[in-house]
């Protein structure tokens, strides 16, 4: 009550709606905005005219300026955030397109009309200088207007009205914020998710016991939700009614309602529906049950919200499955898609409509849980499952624990039911193993990645990528990983060097490291395999279907040996050297017994696969060998000429000796890449050098120290008997040493003297951060004075070719290095989590778009 | 880099003329700078019997790079591996050709103040390049200059003495003998050199190449190898006014990998693709295409794997295709395709009809739904096998248009092809190529798992043997339980969802 005793107004209105302002110009609607919601909430058709007409009051922009309204509300609704539109609105007309506008973002329209006496307006508007002119018959339209649509509002599909009447009623009246139904957010469970149970009951029974609950209750406070359809088809659909509600009642459950149950909830009402479908069952059964039992399932199935959202958002559960941009919605549209999912309007061959796969487009955070579709098993797609197992159909009755994920399940006693169709043997959409979106890679991305935070890709990086991933990289779902590039170490100022090993320690020393290990470079091509222990887990696991047992890839994803051109589809597998290498792996791991001791079925291993001619040999020869032919060619005439000439007199000064020089460094470049060429035949002379174990099943090993990953990767090359595994020759180094330090230039020395690539030096924790927590270089290479000609040609030592060299940018490749680096990092943990595919490869791809940066190549 | 070339004397005309033809004194070593580094000329010999002038030219290399491209992020040199390790510094590339200009350029014109009698003369000639590029190899070197009079000898470089097996490399060692005006044997160099070079790296700018094609005045209208110069110059010349741009990311990517661009950067094939010399049965392929959307009735079509916009061109001229777009992953098909369209300068009305997008079919994409056809034309077999249930689910089971046509070649008929070599591929980028009941068997699968009907027809001669050079599958989305799609009831609703 206000103090002169007139009774305050409480106007619910729900959190995310479109609230509807009506009233005559002058009614106070701007200032009843005002003061209950906030300013950015309200948009007013007279802030609109302004911005299209500079003029607040021109009438002839109305139309441009609720275009305008219409395109900021819809852009506040869609990103979830209620919307009060402050204009006069009493038009049925104006008032439909806002209802439309509600609808389409799937929120409640509500109407808070402001009926004030034409007296008031009329003055309020006289008191204002650009209002005074308006005459007062406007005033008189609205209200007459206005008058006309209060009692059509809730027809025209308000699903809340408040008529506040009088200047006091609008003064006093307050406004209370509702949560939507379907928002329990705040529940946080641990729940216990359970599928479609359809009479059931004996099942149910069994399943709740197996979960913890002694009637109904669980003694450690876990509620129980259910997706809905607990009637029809099944042995006592009343039994599992009375379960449920019951739960429901006290707290220990909550239920989402399935088509099943909402079409008996209507053959209750005594509406006419077709008894198919089981619900003949259902009705027979309940035939002995009371009319108080009948009243009670009315109410309770009546009450059903269509979905949940739970635990900070993070759960979402309903009968049918639900397109994120529906979670929380609250409409008609919402709750027909929850209740019967969507179809695509096509009838597969057994009569039945064919379901749009929703699931496969879902990217939603919150994991969907849901029912209705019969699976032979429950897994995961895209962050979504489905629990119905077709218990009634003689499979299981399935549950699952949140935030676990665990799956807990009971078998069917018989077959309660016989299925029209068989069951799929897939999840919904799951054939032809979860295909990725082009939303998910193309254009300017940012990936969110633990280690670095945001890393962007550009578009015309990802362009890029996108032509070699589709082109030419092996199947996405056998690629969970690329590796980074490397930064070299800093440059070195020693005579006749640019890298040295010195300023890598140096650099690690600064940073805080002061473990490191200096791996030996492989004179190869970088390859990361992947290697299942059967073609049945490289199926279960990774979705192939060709029958390969992994996959063995470059840099940039290709297969390092052709698939086998012709034939079918599925001949992939059989035969190829990409299959023999992976077998020749897997017997080693099985040797050494890594499989149990790892517990895991599959390995994901960082490598150099030896020699780089094997796949380098097109740019070896086009490239390095022409080089060196064409300076072989052309130095022993041209140093004889200046011979001939510098003989009869001829003062050629320094030129005969450089030319010298010249044809020397042009041997010692050839004598370079001729290191990293051997002939192979099919796998002989062919090496593998594992540096370091990936990932296994439901892990990243990508932290554990490096020391162990070498002992591991020793016992692998040891138990292989083909001698296709090799070892990576290491030195362990303390940087705060300096006789340490000095062993480990001494190796570098040793090991490039004899034409070696050089080493890569990294921590021996692996994932190191700075005192101060900056990410540091997870490895610096440190290439050998003789490797460096093939990269910078075969005169770089020349003391004026090192000066200008030694001006090198490194800010960038370091940058780049790090980057690739957290993305690398980010598909691991995503792998390891069991996050979809396309979240593992959206961290992959960008791996790749970064590669095609513009950075100096010689890096 | 290194060029000599040497007169043979007589009593009555001493070999040490040639110092007054090229206005270099015999008895000194002069220097003298270019664009790309120093050139050094000497004489290893002169006598009057014989007198031989070397032409070195030291390039420098870091300065060619700058000339090349610009600059990279953070200042840093925005190039490709190659152009840093490459065989310019030795080879007698187009750069030797432009030192040669420079510096004996009144020997070119054939001019000489101080004995104006003696350019007109010719000479026993001896040119030597021992590290010359040849593309087209030893054959070509003796088709080009042999025709100009001279005797030449090309002997081939071994790539890697150590790799025989890696066989020969571009190089010649040449040696050209003849009676010729010093005038014209170093414009036959100075135009012949590039065009035996060949090469792909863009050092020289465009009105340096238009100087060398004046060069050719006098002898390169009735040379029997004049269209191969010319043609070679031209594609030369396109290539500089391309953007390079346009690639350079997939340069990266290429090297990332060690290899070469043109591995992965071949998805337009400029040789191959000229519309005024087509090749017929590419115009046969759209001719069927085009029959079969029209017999489909289809308005709205999906070229994917539209490649430089040739059949996007051809529907664009029939106003029956309200809207149609082109798919392909290849940005650099795609600009191409653009130009061939003319995009930028399209009329309002046309360009409503026509789009250009980057797309990718090993991905599901939800702009190409809804539309009534899809033509995928020498497409499939340009995919790995393992990838292609990618595809098929991408088209068949996502964009799910009421048509789609596909083409592809029929391996069978390469026997009918003269030029083909037997078990290869049609073209380098084929990962596989089917035969007619592989490709049916392939079809038939596709459209029993989609709801599709399929009919097969074949384009080009069909070869009583072995069929017809390209095979085409129209695929016809089946009709659709009319109830299932118009009735919205409550009723229907609860049968769908059982």
């Amino acid at each position: 009550m206000s103090d002169n005793g007139t009774r305050v107004r409480t106007l619910p209105v729900t959190d995310l709606s479109l609230v509807v302002l009506i009233g005559a110009s002058g009614s106070g609607k701007s200032t009843f905005a005002r003061r209950h919601f906030k300013p950015t909430e309200v948009i007013s058709s007279d802030f609109c005219r302004g911005l299209v007409a500079d003029d607040e009051n021109d009438q002839s922009a109305s139309k441009d300026a609720f275009d305008v309204l219409d395109y900021i509300a819809g852009k506040r609704l869609a990103a979830g955030r209620r919307t009060v539109v402050d204009a006069t609105s009493v038009q049925s007309d104006s008032r439909r397109q806002l209802i439309e506008l509600a609808r389409k973002h799937d929120v409640l329209p509500i109407a808070i009309v402001l009926d004030v006496p034409e007296e008031v307006c009329a003055e309020r508007n006289a008191a204002r200088t650009d209002r005074a002119g308006m005459p007062r018959r406007v005033i008189q339209r609205h209200i007459r207007e206005l008058r006309r649509s209060l009692r059509q509002l809730e027809r025209e599909g308000f699903r809340k009205v408040h008529v506040l009447r009088g200047v006091e009623e609008v003064e006093t009246a307050e406004v209370r914020t509702e949560k939507r139904y379907n928002d329990l957010t705040h529940l946080t469970g641990p729940f216990d998710i359970i599928g479609d149970i359809h009479g059931c009951a004996s099942e149910l029974d069994a399943l709740l016991a197996k979960l913890g609950y002694v009637d109904g209750v669980h003694p450690e406070g876990r509620t129980a939700v259910f997706v809905g359809d607990l009637v029809d088809r099944g042995p006592d659909s009343p039994g599992v009614l009375r379960r449920v509600m019951s739960m429901v009642g006290s707290g220990d459950a909550l239920c989402v309602p399935g088509n099943h149950e909402n079409k008996y909830g209507r053959h209750l009402k005594g509406r006419k529906v077709q008894p198919t479908h089981g619900l003949a069952e259902t009705i027979a059964q309940m035939e002995n049950e009371s009319d108080e039992f009948k009243r009670q399932v009315r109410e309770f199935v009546d009450g059903l919200v269509s979905h949940y959202v739970l635990d900070g958002g993070g759960l979402v559960v309903c009968h049918a499955g639900l397109p994120e941009k529906y979670h929380g919605r609250t409409s008609g549209r919402v709750r027909s898609h929850a209740l019967y999912g969507e179809t695509t309007g096509e009838t597969d061959e057994f009569g039945l409509p064919v379901r749009y796969p929703w699931a496969e487009d879902y990217r939603g955070r919150a994991a969907v849980v849901y029912g209705h579709t019969p699976v032979p098993e429950a897994t995961w797609l895209n962050n979504t499952i489905c629990l119905d197992t077709g218990a009634v159909f003689g499979g299981k009755l399935t549950a699952l624990r949140w935030p676990a994920r665990e799956l807990v399940d009971v078998p069917a006693e018989k077959v309660w039911y016989e299925p029209v169709r068989p069951l799929a043997s897939e999840a919904p959409g799951g054939h032809e193993g979860r295909p990725l979106d082009l939303a998910d890679v193309h254009g300017r991305r940012v990936v969110e990645t633990r280690h670095a935070g945001r890393v962007a890709v550009r578009e015309e990086n990802a362009a890029a990528a996108l032509e070699v991933m589709s082109r030419f990289a092996v199947d996405p779902r056998l690629m969970p990983y690329l590796p980074p590039t490397m930064a070299p170490t800093a440059t070195s100022r020693v005579e006749g060097y640019l890298e040295h090993p010195a300023e890598a320690f140096e650099q690690y020393r600064a940073d805080g490291v002061a473990r490191v290990v200096c791996e030996e470079k492989h004179m190869g091509s970088r390859a990361v395999a992947l290697v299942c222990r059967t073609a049945e887990t490289a199926r279960e696991r990774f979705g192939t279907t060709t029958g390969a047992t992994g996959a063995l890839y470059t840099r940039t994803g290709r297969p390092f040996f052709p698939e086998p051109t012709g034939g079918s589809v599925d001949s992939g597998a059989g035969g190829s050297l990409t299959e023999e290498i992976l077998g020749r792996v897997r017997d080693a791991v099985t040797e050494a017994g890594l499989w149990e001791e790892l517990d895991t079925d599959w390995l994901l291993l960082d490598a150099e696969l030896l020699p780089w001619s094997l796949k380098a040999s097109g740019l070896l020869r086009s490239q390095y060998a022409a080089v060196g032919a064409a300076a072989g060619a052309v130095f022993p005439g041209a140093v004889a000429a200046l011979e001939r000439a510098a003989a009869r007199g001829v003062e050629v000064g320094d030129l005969l000796t450089k030319q010298r020089e010249r044809a020397v460094d042009a041997a010692a470049f050839t004598d370079a890449y001729r290191r990293y060429c051997w002939p192979t035949s099919g796998l002989e002379g062919v090496r593998l050098a594992p540096f370091q174990i990936l990932a296994t099943r439901g892990r990243s090993l990508a932290a554990v120290p490096h020391d162990e990953q070498l002992t591991l990767i020793d016992r692998l090359v040891t138990a292989d008997p083909s001698g296709l595994l090799s070892t990576t020759r290491r030195l362990f180094v303390d940087t705060d040493d300096p006789a340490s330090v000095r062993a480990g230039v001494d190796w570098w020395l040793e090991m490039t003297g004899r034409g070696g690539e050089g080493m890569v030096v990294k921590p021996v924790g692996a994932v190191a951060r700075t005192p101060k927590g900056r990410l540091v270089q997870p490895g610096i290479k440190c290439r050998g004075r003789e490797y460096l000609r093939i990269i910078y040609g075969p005169e770089y030592t020349r003391p004026e070719n090192l000066d200008r060299l030694r001006g090198r940018s490194l800010d960038h490749k370091r940058s780049l290095a790090l980057r690739e680096y957290a993305l690398g990092l980010e598909s691991l943990d995503r792998l390891a989590d069991g996050e979809p595919l396309w979240r593992v490869h959206e961290a992959v791809f960008g791996v790749l778009a970064l590669e095609s940066e513009p950075v100096d190549p010689r890096l | 880099m290194f060029l000599a070339i040497s007169a043979t004397g007589a009593p009555e005309r001493p070999a040490t003329d040639l110092g007054y033809l090229l206005h270099k004194h015999p008895d000194k070593s002069q220097s003298f700078s270019t664009s790309y580094g120093k050139a050094h000329v000497f004489y290893p010999e002169a006598s009057p019997e014989r007198c031989t002038a070397a032409l070195l030219l030291e390039l420098d290399a870091v300065a060619l790079v700058r000339r090349g491209r610009g600059k990279g992020r953070g200042g840093a040199p925005d190039a490709a591996l190659a152009q840093y390790v490459n065989d310019r510094p030795y080879a007698a590339s187009s750069l030797l050709a432009v030192a040669l200009s420079s510096v004996f350029s009144s020997a070119m014109k054939g001019s000489c103040q101080a004995r104006p009698e003696l350019p007109a003369r010719p000479l026993p000639l001896r040119v030597e390049v021992p590290a010359l590029p040849a593309s087209g190899g030893a054959g070509l070197v003796r088709a080009l200059f042999e025709p100009l009079g001279w005797a030449v000898s090309a002997e081939p470089v071994a790539l890697d003495t150590e790799f025989p097996e890696w066989g020969d490399s571009r190089y010649v060692s040449l040696v050209l003998e003849g009676e010729q005006r010093l005038a014209d044997a170093l414009r036959h160099l100075y135009v012949l050199l590039p065009v035996l070079d060949d090469a792909k790296h863009y050092w020289v700018s465009s009105d340096e190449v238009d100087k060398l094609l004046r060069a050719g005045e006098g002898w390169l209208s009735d040379h029997p190898e004049q269209e191969l110069i010319t043609s070679r110059y031209l594609a030369r010349r396109s290539s500089l006014t391309r953007q390079a741009r346009e690639r350079l990311e997939l340069v990266r990517l290429a090297e990332t990998d060690d290899s070469a661009v043109e591995e992965i950067d071949n998805a337009v094939d400029e040789r191959t693709d000229t519309e005024e010399a087509p090749v017929p049965l590419a115009v046969r392929r759209r001719e069927a295409i085009v029959a079969a959307l029209r017999a489909r009735g289809a308005a709205r079509v999906l070229d994917l794997g539209c490649g430089q916009g040739q059949l996007v061109q051809e529907l664009l001229k029939d106003t029956r295709y309200t809207e149609i777009v082109g798919v392909d992953v290849s940005m650099r098909a795609l600009t191409v395709a653009a130009r061939r369209l003319g995009l930028e300068r399209m009329g309002e009305r046309q360009s409503e009809r026509v789009r250009l997008v980057q797309g990718s079919l090993a991905y599901t994409d939800k702009r190409l739904k809804g539309y009534d056809a899809a033509v995928l034309s020498e497409v499939v077999e340009h995919l790995d096998l393992p990838r292609l249930p990618a595809l098929e689910y991408a088209v068949f089971g996502s964009a799910r248009p009421g048509t789609v046509i596909v083409t592809t070649p029929n391996v069978e008929y390469n026997v009918r092809w003269d030029t083909l070599p037997a078990g290869h591929v049609r073209h380098g980028d084929h990962r596989f190529e089917w035969t007619r009941a592989e490709f049916r068997t392939w079809a038939a699968e596709v459209a029993e798992r989609h709801g599709y009907e399929v009919e097969f027809a074949p384009v080009g001669p069909d070869d009583p043997e072995v069929g017809p050079p390209t095979q085409m599958a129209v695929f016809a989305l089946r009709a659709q339980d009319t109830r299932s799609r118009h009735t919205r009831g409550q009723d229907t609703k609860e049968e769908k969802a059982a």
